[in-house]
């Protein structure tokens, strides 16, 4: 690992015993939520910094759970010593959303009434329940106030939403390849991934634990999707064309490199992820419209809130495309929020916001390191 | 090489000119800074007037710059204009030194009044004398205030002080105050020819 690396790092789980109530009316009788965290609380607990994951994202931020492991967290190019999110400075932490399938509660989990998995009678979750879950957290570890909430795509609807939810306990948004809503078409492509898995012949209406099988199939066919639109049509082409992994053999086996991608991320991504889990944040994402009960009005729904943000979109991001984060830069500027924004002129779509690239990197270091704790 | 210029405030050491426009803005006044550049002169009006103020910049150098100096930055290009701005929303947008550089001078001069209830605009005035003498002897200028070459300039709207005149007159628009200054000392016998920069503080006509 090199010497910016956080290191080895190790999950841990926070139980908590409270009923939650959802938006959608349901009770948690009780929840567990997985966590890590990199670098030390300060005396006055001044220095948290919470990041929220995307759809298909973890608690395990940055580091290794062993020298071995092959691969680090999903952001670890993001977290670590003298890293743009410097665990020097600031107290990290990464949490699986609930409904997730990496050891918080969710569908695959042990339902405690039943003695079997939830699967399909776990509850349908919102952004604005995963924020007064990560709320939960926060109490949980002693802390009253976040110095900054970050994320990306999905991750930055939570950062939005904890700056509405709780305007007293967050300083910062970082919001990032974000939209205050999906469009029609976004959300389109999310009813095509779920109708991938619910019409697969194995997902058995989302209790397909109890027949010892996945809806491998749709989960594959889901994730090939969304792998689509993450990408810009510029970034396929540099990384693909059309080249092709042999002889045209005039069959539908894998004829182009593109293919072959799709289909090693589609079978990967299917090993490893319930598609209880990718149903649950597909619809998190649909739903999450702050501004429909202020008559969609996005100023209105930003009225009590009192942080200080940083919006980022990505050039080349169509899936969540800049025009999205200068809708929410615009409420911000409606509320005389103090406000940055930042479109990094990028080439490779969404997916941009996971790259180390140089200059957005330096636009988070230099915001981040603005932050007094 | 063209596309990679940075428009800057060129007159770096003296700060004439931002002094004139400090005593424009109100105290805590809002203000909003069109092609803000490195935020200098938001930093200026933060520190002496403790103005909220918004800088507009398209550069990825200078924005790293503005958020250096803990200046609220928004990064977009002012030819799409000021559609993410509520109208009256600013008491003052300013734009300094960098309307010679604009393509839609007019509808940023509109947009400017749109949004703020007074506006700013100061530019090099291409009617100064020494402009006029490399001019007469044959060459475009290129000065400490219009550093460029023909071939890499930014500038492609220079005009005159009596050109703006007749462009406020023709738009509308109602001369509250003008400033005009050499090396930082006011110009007040013929501006058009004296003057190197120009300064006007002005509302739209009712």
């Amino acid at each position: 690992m090199t010497d910016n690396s956080i290191g080895i790092v190790c999950a841990q789980t926070a139980h908590f015993s409270e009923p939650l109530t959802l938006k959608s009316g349901a009770v948690l009788p009780e929840f567990d939520l997985v966590y890590e965290t990199y670098g030390t609380l300060n005396a006055d607990k001044s220095n948290a910094v919470l990041i929220c994951h995307a759809l298909s994202g973890t608690h395990h931020v940055a580091g290794k759970y062993a020298e071995t492991d092959k691969s680090t967290g999903w952001w670890d190019n993001l977290v670590g010593p003298n890293k743009p999110l410097d665990t020097n400075k600031f107290f990290v932490i990464g949490v699986n959303n609930l409904g997730g399938c990496s050891g918080s509660s969710g569908s695959a989990s042990i339902n405690p009434k039943t003695k079997k998995p939830f699967g399909s009678s776990f509850p349908v979750v919102t952004v604005e329940d995963w924020v007064n879950s990560q709320a939960r957290l926060a109490d949980y570890l002693g802390i009253s106030t976040l110095a900054a909430v970050i994320g990306g795509s999905l991750g930055g609807m939570q950062a939005l939403q904890w700056t509405i939810s709780f305007p007293e306990r967050i300083k910062h948004a970082l919001v990032i390849a974000s939209a205050p809503n999906l469009t029609a078409q976004n959300m389109a492509f999310n009813e095509v991934a779920r109708q991938a898995i619910i019409t697969d012949p194995e997902f058995h209406g989302g209790d397909y634990y109890e027949h010892g099988v996945v809806p491998r199939r749709g989960l594959r066919i889901a994730r090939m999707l969304g792998h689509i639109t993450y990408l810009s049509d510029d970034a396929m082409g540099a990384k693909f064309g059309r080249k092709l992994k042999d002889d045209i053999k005039y069959s539908f086996d894998v004829e182009f490199e593109m293919e072959s991608y799709l289909r090693y991320q589609g079978d990967k991504f299917a090993g490893e992820f319930d598609a209880n889990t990718y149903l649950r944040m597909t619809r998190a994402l649909d739903y999450y419209d702050p501004a429909l009960h202020f008559d969609g009005d996005l100023s209105k729904a930003l009225a009590n809130v009192k942080a200080q943000f940083l919006v980022v979109s990505f050039t080349s991001d169509w899936r969540f495309s800049p025009a999205r984060s200068r809708e929410i830069v615009k409420a911000l500027l409606d509320n005389e929020l103090t406000v940055s924004y930042a479109e990094v002129t990028a080439a490779h779509g969404h997916d941009a916001f996971l790259m180390p690239d140089a200059h957005y990197h330096q636009i988070l270091r230099t915001y981040l390191d603005n932050i007094q704790v | 090489m063209a596309n990679n210029v940075t428009i800057t405030n060129s007159v770096s050491k003296f700060r004439q000119d931002f002094a004139i426009i400090a005593g424009w803005v109100g105290f805590g006044s809002k203000v909003l800074d069109l092609g803000c550049g490195d935020g200098s002169l938001l930093t200026y009006l933060r520190d002496s007037l403790e103005v909220k103020g918004y800088g507009v910049e398209k550069d990825d150098v200078n924005w790293l710059a503005c958020q250096q100096s803990k200046i609220n930055v928004i990064q977009m290009d002012l030819e799409d204009g000021l559609s993410g701005f509520e109208d009256q929303s600013f008491d003052t947008v300013i734009l300094s030194q960098t309307l010679q550089a604009m393509h839609h001078t007019e509808e940023i001069v509109q947009e400017m009044l749109r949004v703020g209830r007074e506006i700013i605009v100061t530019f090099p005035n291409f009617g100064y004398w020494r402009n006029r003498l490399q001019i007469t002897a044959g060459n475009m200028p290129v000065s400490k205030i219009l550093p460029y070459e023909w071939y890499n300039t930014p500038n492609v709207h220079l005009c005159t002080i009596n050109d703006f005149d007749e462009f406020c007159k023709n738009h509308k628009i109602s001369i509250l105050e003008r400033s005009v200054i050499t090396d930082g000392n006011a110009v007040n016998f013929m501006p058009n020819l004296l003057g190197s920069l120009a300064m006007y503080r002005l509302k739209a006509s009712v």
